[in-house]
């Protein structure tokens, strides 16, 4: 497929990165919108603050870059207003689970039909690689000269127990997964979140000798276990590892759709 | 179109990064001052894989239909 006819080709090369998974992420987005056949002014994309908040500056759809961690609610709005607009929020680990995790975890528990990105590179990657609530403990950052203290947000256990309709994960290495799982996340009705793992070779590689971004990126052939593979899997077994593929795919009450039917209610009073 | 593949790489948006190199598993790149070239396009099977894997938008691979195989990795 060709991707530039989805890019504002003026704004490239794009600002990520040798080596940084947000491009590759990026490419599985456009995949998926390609093949569902969307077209580009039915897209509306929405960020906060973050490299990976950058990714609308780079899509020729309606674009929408916010405040840091208030790219759901901006989302939620234009939804609310415009529920024919297929809605997509691309978003950090900080961005989402730090400053705007309640948010995250309000939308899912509305429902609302929104595909929620987050990119989890562990780190504040934009600043300069500050700890966020994705830093696996142990792990160095600016402001964890000596490793961070705190565990991580589950985020598909969150969004799960908060009531989101789809969750799943994946890595960038695994780019063909990563776009058929964008494609059944924007399919969805309801809120659908992927998890992306896309490593930030700069801020939290280099502080964590986890190597290059080509290095980090072929790391992920290893790391990754698919979930079905995973259920045979012992905690002792999985640990370090990164499941991937779809976590819950369920049908449940949309928000903009329970609203819809509420407005008719009452004008039929 | 031709039976062969040919790759389009856009040395302005590379960033060298290697990542095509390591993941082609036919070895058909390689790295000249920084920028990624293509070192023997005959064992190009035309999986596309460097294509989904190069971050800066800086490989276009023509494949030929037939060679066109999506790959899952
Ligand atoms: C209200 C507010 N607080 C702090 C910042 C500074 N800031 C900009 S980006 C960022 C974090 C980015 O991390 P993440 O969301 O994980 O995205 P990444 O850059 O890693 O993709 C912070 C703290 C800001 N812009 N606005
Ligand atoms: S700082 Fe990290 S997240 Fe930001 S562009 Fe560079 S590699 Fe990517
Ligand atoms: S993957 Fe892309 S950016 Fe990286 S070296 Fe190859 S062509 Fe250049
Ligand atoms: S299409 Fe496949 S075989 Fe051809 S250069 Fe790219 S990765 Fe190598």
């Amino acid at each position: 497929m060709d991707y530039l006819q989805y890019l504002r080709l003026d704004k490239f090369p794009h600002i990520w990165c040798a080596g940084c998974g947000d491009g590759i992420a990026l490419k599985a987005i456009l995949r998926a919108v390609h093949n569902i056949g969307w077209e580009k002014d039915n897209i509306a994309m929405v960020s906060g603050i973050g490299c990976s908040s950058r990714t609308p500056g780079y899509v020729d759809f309606n674009t929408l870059h916010t405040t840091h961690g208030r790219a759901i609610p901006f989302a939620t709005g234009l939804k609310m207003a415009r529920p024919e607009m297929n809605v997509i929020v691309v978003s950090g680990d900080g961005d989402a689970t730090a400053i705007g995790g309640n948010h995250l975890i309000h939308a899912a528990r509305r429902n609302i039909d929104l595909t929620v990105l987050i990119y989890n590179n562990h780190i504040y990657g934009m600043t300069g690689g500050q700890v966020s609530p994705e830093t696996p403990m142990g792990d160095f950052a600016t402001t964890a000269p000596y490793g961070a203290m705190e565990n991580n947000f589950d985020i598909s256990g969150l969004t799960i127990a908060a009531g989101a309709s789809f969750v799943a994960r994946c890595t960038v290495y695994h780019a063909n997964l990563l776009g058929k799982l964008i494609e059944k996340a924007l399919s969805k009705k309801g809120f659908s979140l992927v998890e992306v793992m896309s490593p930030c070779p700069t801020a939290y590689g280099k502080i964590n000798k986890k190597g290059t971004g080509n290095e980090m990126i072929l790391n992920q052939k290893q790391l990754a276990v698919r979930v079905e593979r995973a259920k045979t899997m012992s905690p002792e077994e999985l640990k370090n590892k990164i499941i991937i593929g779809t976590i819950i795919d369920r049908e449940l009450p949309e928000y903009v759709n329970t609203y819809e039917k509420i407005i008719s209610q009452a004008q039929r009073r | 179109m031709s039976e062969k593949a040919s790759i389009e790489i856009n040395e302005k948006w590379c960033k060298g990064c290697e990542i095509c190199v390591d993941v082609c598993p036919r070895d058909v790149f390689e790295m000249r001052n920084f920028v990624a070239k293509v070192k023997d396009i005959d064992k190009c099977t035309g999986c596309m894989l460097c294509e989904q894997l190069c971050p800066d938008f800086a490989i276009i691979v023509h494949a030929p239909e037939k060679k066109k195989k999506s790959v899952s990795v």
